[in-house]
This record gives structure tokens, sequence and C-alpha cells, in this order.
């Protein structure tokens, strides 16, 4: 029903309608490039050479225009801005100072544009044509459609009925148009940057002038003999990363779900009251809690004191100095960040829970552990998995918590990863902190691979990505 | 709302357990053992969870502002530390970070508010070609880490000219705003509730897509509007990776960088305790508007039209 209502009203509707309609089928755009060359008239295929000539002819001033003046601005930018940008490309710049005698005669040195400069400046022309080439197919589709539409209807869309459309039939492209720029220049674009640099020779040592390296970073990753970066550093934390992901997923998955349980429980006076003051913690910023927890947790900080003037411990207890208590720590401290969410979640679904399921359960005669075992569980286990698989992805990328409490600490001499970094810190660390922005890239990469591999499995199996409208 | 169901349910179970065939005597041991250990349990790990919360507040007020002192919560309290906060701006500017974060968040407020509606609404509601490929496109960005692209973000504001220290705020406010259209889903999964006849009512009235978005979908999404619009707001003041990165200047800092750098060397004997204030000024607000961003929250689950 919707499908009818919302389908654009053009001259088309024939076209659509002749084809069999499944839920969410969209047909194909039936103005392409193709048929505009093979089927279109004379203005058409001029439109190729000259944007926007078979709007003009077809008195589509407005439209006609912007075309031309699209293409216009096109060509002067592509042979003034993206034309020596690219030819800088390959070799990312010279590198070499060079002497120049100005107007009046004197020596001036002239610095070189940095290859990072040059190298933005290349992917993102490269970008740039891209977008180009795709409006220059709008251009010539919207030729072709103006052309169709003149013979079909007597006269192509006049202004005023293209902006009505805007509003109506084709209002997706009025709302989406400036999200999908905002997530291309800041999401898309440094993407591609970051990606890019992974195949240079961008590191500390290289600040200014670098080149293409081609594969050689992922080479360094996987070979034994690297300094910054190595096989056994790289395994170390990758291992660590997915250790933590897990721990901190489902401890405080169970540990939350049986607070929330006794929270629950019918006895439990005060219900709204030990909610609360669990869910004090999710007001306080993270950052500020986490910087408060490292302070606490310090050699000579306020746990250690109060430890010490009671007598229980002589020595200092090695938070963030020994591997296996620092990596028990972020666990551990991860539970009081995460657990509250953790409640909050959980309550909602256990009042959700069908209060027959546990009527029958009892009339079988079931006792507790059986009745949370076949009841509770599984529901929670139902409504959570999606929520479980974003907490396990959210985990993996999981900065404040780690680079806020640890600082990845204890870090061995010498060694660029601490033993608590996840790959998301030790990313930060080496690209921020350190400028090895090549390896942060591979190491970025290499994230993604992990992040997509989990993701993908689980995503496309769930319910909601694959019913999605199950329910209408 | 919420308490009131539970306490019903809670009701109902309990007369469903009084009615069953075990023996009174031991239902009532059982369940007092059973409230004895749970209410132990709650209290303990009551006391773990606010005692952070309580020494930050308590530390705000504390006389003396050195870190690592000799007892756990101080012995002697003043409102020094707040005075300070604001009136000693000669390293550390509170006041004006204050500000900037206000300035960043409202404009990040209003922009991807409009930004998430727009795209949530073209999902939910309109049926178009790149629809899917949209959704598939953003589900894979969402995958890289955030992290990596900082960077390069950094890279792109400093070849547009927008590091320097007066243009920090700008740089922010984009940064935080321009991707926000790919945080649409949860809206979209709200508007998905909003049954389609309202539309189809409304169209057959002769409202076209762009009336049916402004007329219908906002002002029945306006629980989730709010929601949207509190994580927003509060996305700059919670941030700390993007503005470390991208605000180079002191000029340009948001609170959280602030309260960050009162905690490393050069600035942790004078501002420990400050910092600590800082915190509960900024805590405020955040809690407030979390508070309501809850009652919202939970409105909004429970869908979208009654009845």
């Amino acid at each position: 029903m919707a499908e009818t209502a919302v389908a654009p009203k053009t001259g088309h509707a024939r076209v659509r309608k002749s084809k069999k309609m499944g839920k969410g089928y969209i047909p194909p755009d039936p103005w392409t490039v193709r048929a505009a060359l093979s089927h279109g008239d004379i203005f058409t295929r001029l439109s190729v050479v000259i944007w926007g000539l078979g709007n003009l002819v077809r008195k589509q001033f407005f439209k006609g225009i912007c075309f031309l003046a699209a293409e216009v601005a096109s060509i002067v930018w592509i042979i003034l801005g993206a034309a020596p940008a690219l030819k800088e490309l390959p070799g990312l710049g010279t590198g070499k100072v060079i002497k120049v005698k100005d107007a009046d005669g004197f020596w001036q040195t002239k610095v070189p544009t940095p290859s990072v400069v040059i190298l933005l400046y290349g992917v993102s022309s490269v970008v740039l044509i891209v977008l180009i080439i795709w409006f220059w197919s709008v251009a010539i589709r919207s030729a072709y459609k103006a052309q169709m539409l003149e013979q079909s209807e007597g006269h192509a869309p006049t202004f005023k009925e293209d902006c009505s459309d805007l509003l109506s039939g084709r209002a997706w492209l009025t709302l989406m148009t400036l999200p999908t720029l905002g997530i291309f220049i800041f999401t898309v674009l440094p993407l591609v940057f970051m990606i890019s640099m992974a195949f240079t020779s961008y590191d500390a040592e290289h600040p200014s002038k670098f080149d293409w390296v081609g594969l050689k970073n992922f080479g360094t990753l996987f070979s034994t003999k690297g300094t910054t970066v190595n096989l056994p550093m790289f395994m170390d934390v990758l291992v660590w990363t997915l250790v933590w992901a897990f721990f901190a997923t489902f401890l405080n998955f169970f540990l939350g779900m049986f607070l929330a349980m006794v929270i629950e429980r019918p006895t439990t006076k005060l219900k709204s009251f030990w909610r609360g003051l669990f869910s004090m913690s999710i007001a306080v910023p993270q950052f500020v809690s986490l910087l408060v927890m490292n302070q606490m947790l310090q050699q000579d900080g306020a746990i250690n004191r109060l430890l010490k003037n009671w007598g229980w411990i002589s020595q200092p207890l090695p938070f963030f100095t020994d591997v296996t208590w620092a990596r028990t720590t972020v666990i551990i401290i991860n539970l009081w960040v995460g657990i509250p969410f953790t409640i909050m979640q959980i309550t909602g679904i256990l009042e959700n829970i069908p209060a027959e399921l546990y009527e029958a359960a009892k009339l079988d005669g079931a006792n507790w552990w059986q009745r949370f075992m076949n009841v509770t569980m599984p529901y929670i286990i139902f409504v959570l998995t999606p929520y479980l698989i974003t907490t396990f992805t959210g985990n993996v990328n999981n900065f404040n918590v780690i680079y806020l409490l640890s600082g990845g600490a204890p870090t061995p001499v010498g060694a660029s990863a601490g033993k608590t970094d996840l790959l998301i810190t030790w990313l930060y660390k080496l690209t921020v902190d350190k400028n090895n922005y090549n390896m942060g890239a591979v190491i970025g990469i290499f994230t993604f691979i992990v992040l997509a591999v989990v993701s993908l499995i689980t995503y496309r199996s769930s319910g909601s990505y694959k019913n999605e409208e199950a329910f209408r | 709302m919420s308490s009131a169901t539970v306490s019903s349910k809670a009701s109902t179970k309990t007369s469903a357990a009084q009615s069953s065939q075990v023996p009174e005597k031991n239902v009532y041991g059982r369940r007092l053992a059973g409230d004895i250990a749970s209410y132990a349990l709650l209290t303990i790990l009551g006391i773990i969870w606010i005692v952070p919360i309580v020494w930050v507040f308590m530390e705000s007020f504390n006389k003396n502002p050195q870190p690592y002192q000799t007892s756990f919560f101080p012995k002697e309290f003043s409102l020094d530390n707040y005075v300070k906060l604001f009136t000693d701006t000669s390293s550390l500017d509170f006041p004006h970070m204050y500000m900037n974060t206000l300035i960043i968040a409202i404009f990040t407020c209003v922009i991807s508010v409009f930004f998430v509606l727009a795209v949530a609404y073209c999902m939910s509601r309109l049926r178009f070609r790149m629809r899917r490929t949209f959704m598939n496109i953003v589900l894979i960005l969402g995958m890289f880490p955030a992290i990596m692209a900082v960077v390069a973000i950094y890279f792109i504001l400093k070849a547009v000219g927008l590091t320097s220290s007066n243009t920090t705020i700008i740089a922010l406010i984009l940064v935080y705003s321009a991707g926000s259209g790919a945080g649409f889903y949860v809206m979209k999964g709200y508007m998905d509730t909003i049954p389609f006849s309202l539309d189809e009512a409304a169209r057959l009235d002769g409202c076209n897509n762009w009336q049916v978005f402004t007329k219908i979908i906002i002002p029945i999404a306006r629980p989730m509007i709010v929601y949207q619009a509190i994580v927003s707001f509060l996305g700059p003041w919670l941030d700390f990776v993007l503005a470390k990165a991208i605000a180079t200047s002191a000029d340009g800092y948001t609170v959280s960088l602030g309260l960050w750098s009162m905690l490393q060397k050069e600035y942790i004997h004078t501002y420990y305790a400050r910092f600590a204030a800082g915190a509960v000024l900024v805590s405020i607000p955040i809690a407030v508007l979390f508070m309501i961003m809850q009652r919202f929250y939970q409105e909004s689950m429970s869908g979208a039209t009654k009845g």
C-alpha cells in the first residue's frame, strides 16, 4: 500500500506497474546513460559534450544553465586544481629545498610542499573527479529524461514542477543531500586518505617527504624483525583485544543480569532506589570517572594508601605495573562502568517477560533454576543478541576505558604497545603520539577486518536485518 | 509509570508464589535468607558504585589542593576550589572552556537532530533506489574504527584552514555534527513503529512527502527527538579523543580536555582539587539531562502510538 503512495508520480508509472512488484522492490531507473546514448536525439547526445544542452532545448532553462555552469566549473577546476595535484601524486613531491631568484634578484629558499599535503590534495582530487563523472551521468540522464517526458507528456517538467517534485516524489533527494555530504567529507574522505597512508612510508623518520612503498608496511606487520611494529607484538595486542572484548562483554552481561534479577526479586524493597544508585555512575561523564579511577589506583593513590593505613598491605598493589594485575584491573573497572547499562537494559526486558510463562513453568513443577534456564535466559538472549553484538564490537573499539584508565600501561621498555593496549589505542598512540602514520593505518585496516568479520557474520544472519519489514 | 508496572507485576508474582503447593514455612525461611543475602549484596555493591562519585564530590571541597594526601577523604572543607576555578584563569581558563563546549554542543545538537531526522525519515518512509545501498555503506563505514579517521580529519581541517585557535570551535562543530546522519538507526526504528495508515491518510488529504515529514512524523516522533537532541548535546561534553586531536591550542579547549590537562604532570599539583570541582560542575547538567533523556527514551520505547 505504501509503495503506491510513495512512488514518484512521473509519467513512467506505466513502466513501473508492468513489472512485478514485491515488497520494497524498486524498479531500475528507466533513464540510463546507455538508453540516452542509443535512443536519445541529437540534443540529448550532444549533452554528453555540452552539459545541460538537452535541458535548455526543452525549456528547462534553470536546470540547463546549472549543468552548464557545473561543467565549466569542473573543467576549470580539473585544469587548475586537480591536474597539478594528480601530477604530483605518484611521486608525492620532490622533497628538495630549491632556491628561486625573486623579482629583486635575491635568492629565496622555497620549502617543498609536504608529501602529506600532496597526498591529501591528490586523494581529494580523485574522489572529486569520481563525483564529477557521476554528475556528468546525471546531466546526460537528465537530458534524456527531459526528451522522453516531452515526447510522452508534451513538455518537460518546468522549474516549478521540479521544485515541487523535490518536496514530494523525490523528497529523499532534498533531505539526504546535506547529511550524505557530511558523511562523505568527514567520514569517507578521511578513511580513504588514511587507508592510502598504509601504502606509504609516512612515519616518524619521514615527516615531510615520503614515498609510496606498496605493501611493505603489511610485510613489516607480519615480519618478526620490525622495530616499532612486528608480528609477535601485533598478535599479543590482537589476542588481548579479543580476550578483553569477550570478558568485557560477557562478564558485564552476566553480572549485570544477576544484579538486575536481584533487584527485581519480588520481595526486594526500594527497587527504584537500588536502580538509581547503580545508574548514578552513568550520569557522571565517563572520562571523569575513569580519570578519577586512574588517580586512585596509582602506586601512591588513594586505594593503596587506604589499604596501607588499614595495615592490609605493606607494599603498594601493582595495579598498572604488573601485566596480570593491569589486565584484571581494567576488566574489573570496566564492570563498574558497564554494569549499570546492563542493569537498565535487562530490567526493561525482565518487566516485559509474560508472567504466564512463569506461572506455566511453576505449574509444571519447575524450580527457580529451571525457570531461569528455560524461561528467563532464552527470552533475554533472544531480545539482547543484537545488543550483545554491538557491545562486543563496541568493546573492541573501547578507546576511553583503556586510554584514560591505564594508558596501555605497563609498557615494556622500547615497545610501542603496552600490555593493556587494544588495537585501537595502539593505533592512536602510533599516529597521534608517535607519528607513525603508515603503521597506524595498517593496524586500522586490520581492526576493520576483525570488526567486519565479527559483525558481518552476526548482523546478516540476525532477523532485524533480513526481515526489516516483517511486521508491516 | 514504570515503577507502577514493576510493583503490579511483582505482586502478581508474589501471589503466584503463595498459591503454589510448597509448604508455607519453608518458603518463608528461604525467602528471608534470600532477602538478607540480596540486601547485603546490594549494599556492598552499592557502596562500591557510589564511593568514587562521593569521593569526587568531597574532594571538590577539599581545603588542601595537593594530590596524594594521607587520608582517603579530605579532612577540611572550603569553597576555594570552585572560586579559584572561575577566578584564576591564567593558565587553564575553565569558564572559557565551559562556554566553548556549550556553544559547540548547541550547534551540534541542532544540526545533528535535523540530519538524523531527515535520514531516518527517508530510510523509514521513502523508497528509492539508493536506500539499501546507503544503509549498507553506513553499516560498513561504522566498522572502521573512528579513531583511525581522527588524524586524517585533522589534516583535512588544516588544509581548509580551520585549525587556528579561533576557528577550533567551528572545526569541532563540523566534526561532531557532519557525520551524524549515519546514526539514524534508533530514530528509524522508532519511525518504523508509526503506523503507515497515518501517512496514507495524510496523502489522501493532499500532503506531499515533505508535509508528511513535518506535519505527521515530526510531531509524533517528539519523544525520540528529545532523546536524540540530548544525546547530540551531550556528545561534545563527553568526547575526549576528537577534541584532543583537533583543539591544538588552549583557546579552543572543551571541558573534557581542560579537565584532562588538569591531571597532567605540569598542572596536577595545583589543579588536583580544582579538577574535582570542575568534574562536579560538568557532571550536574549532564546528570540532569541524562535523567530527562532516560525518561523520554523509556517513553519512546513503549511505542509511537498507543492503543
